[in-house]
């Protein structure tokens, strides 16, 4: 269901892989989409960041807002910083080992599982959310403090 | 993301589900099959604690990176390279709950 949870666990648990292939031809799928879509479809306004957002986000030291992802986080160059270890390899550890734990992603407990009305979902997907939360309210600013 | 300053993320989350709504009620009510004619059958899902423990700390990781499992490939599609980095190390994640599993409280 969670389509980067799979291919994962291939060499840990041993399962025929072959017959789960599908998730593979999946993931390659969303990674030809991202494609294509910058490729063809891109908007040609600018992306909008919400004006308060922006102020926030200035406030941590980010004012390029012309892509969709901020250069001063997610830039190649940061990869080896402080920087880089807590948004690359933190954050997707995170997501990794959460997203397993839990039993899905915001794929397949959010939108799958509450569109077919499962309720440990909903549990899950308050908890992603309350997760999101603490990050972005109590966290980020101090981490922001300690990276800048 | 988790300002909640503008509609990307609940907007696209909430108009998912109706989509799925619709698709999984449209599923059942004519009986669809798949591609090798087996009735579409949908598990349900069995609440386990993993589902909070596990869902507080990929919140974290979520509003970190700006993506969940999913969108890490389609930003690397897009042409963020260093994103790869979050991507093997979310696989790394994944191993590392596959090691300690019988050990976390589910």
């Amino acid at each position: 269901m969670c389509a980067a949870c799979l291919p994962a666990q291939i060499p840990f648990f041993a399962y025929d892989w072959k017959k789960e292939a599908w998730n593979l031809v999946f993931v390659a799928g969303v990674l030809l989409g991202g494609m294509l879509a910058t490729q063809f479809l891109a908007n040609a306004q600018a992306f909008a960041v919400a004006p308060a957002t922006q102020t926030a986000l200035r406030a941590y030291g980010i004012s390029d807002f012309s892509g969709l992802m901020p250069p001063e986080l997610f830039a190649g160059s940061h990869l080896f910083s402080l920087k880089g270890m807590i948004f690359f390899v933190m954050g997707g550890f995170l997501v990794g080992f959460g997203t397993r734990w839990a039993g899905g992603c915001t794929s397949g407990h959010a939108i799958m599982g509450l569109s077919n009305l499962q309720w440990p979902s909903l549990v899950a997907t308050c908890c992603f959310m309350a997760g999101g939360l603490v990050m972005t309210h109590l966290l980020l600013p101090s981490i922001f403090l300690l990276v800048n | 993301m988790f300002r909640f300053d503008s509609f990307h993320m609940y907007g696209v989350i909430g108009s998912a589900i109706l989509t799925g709504m619709v698709s999984i009620g449209l599923i059942k009510r004519l009986g669809l099959k798949t591609k090798q004619s087996e009735p579409v059958r949908i598990a349900a899902k069995t609440f386990h604690r993993g589902q909070i423990y596990g869902g507080l700390l990929f919140g974290l990781g979520w509003a970190l990176t700006g993506a969940c499992p999913g969108p890490l490939f389609a930003q690397i599609g897009s042409g963020f390279l260093p994103v790869s980095v979050t991507l093997l190390s979310a696989i790394g994640g994944t191993w590392v709950y596959g090691y300690f599993r019988a050990r976390l409280p589910h």
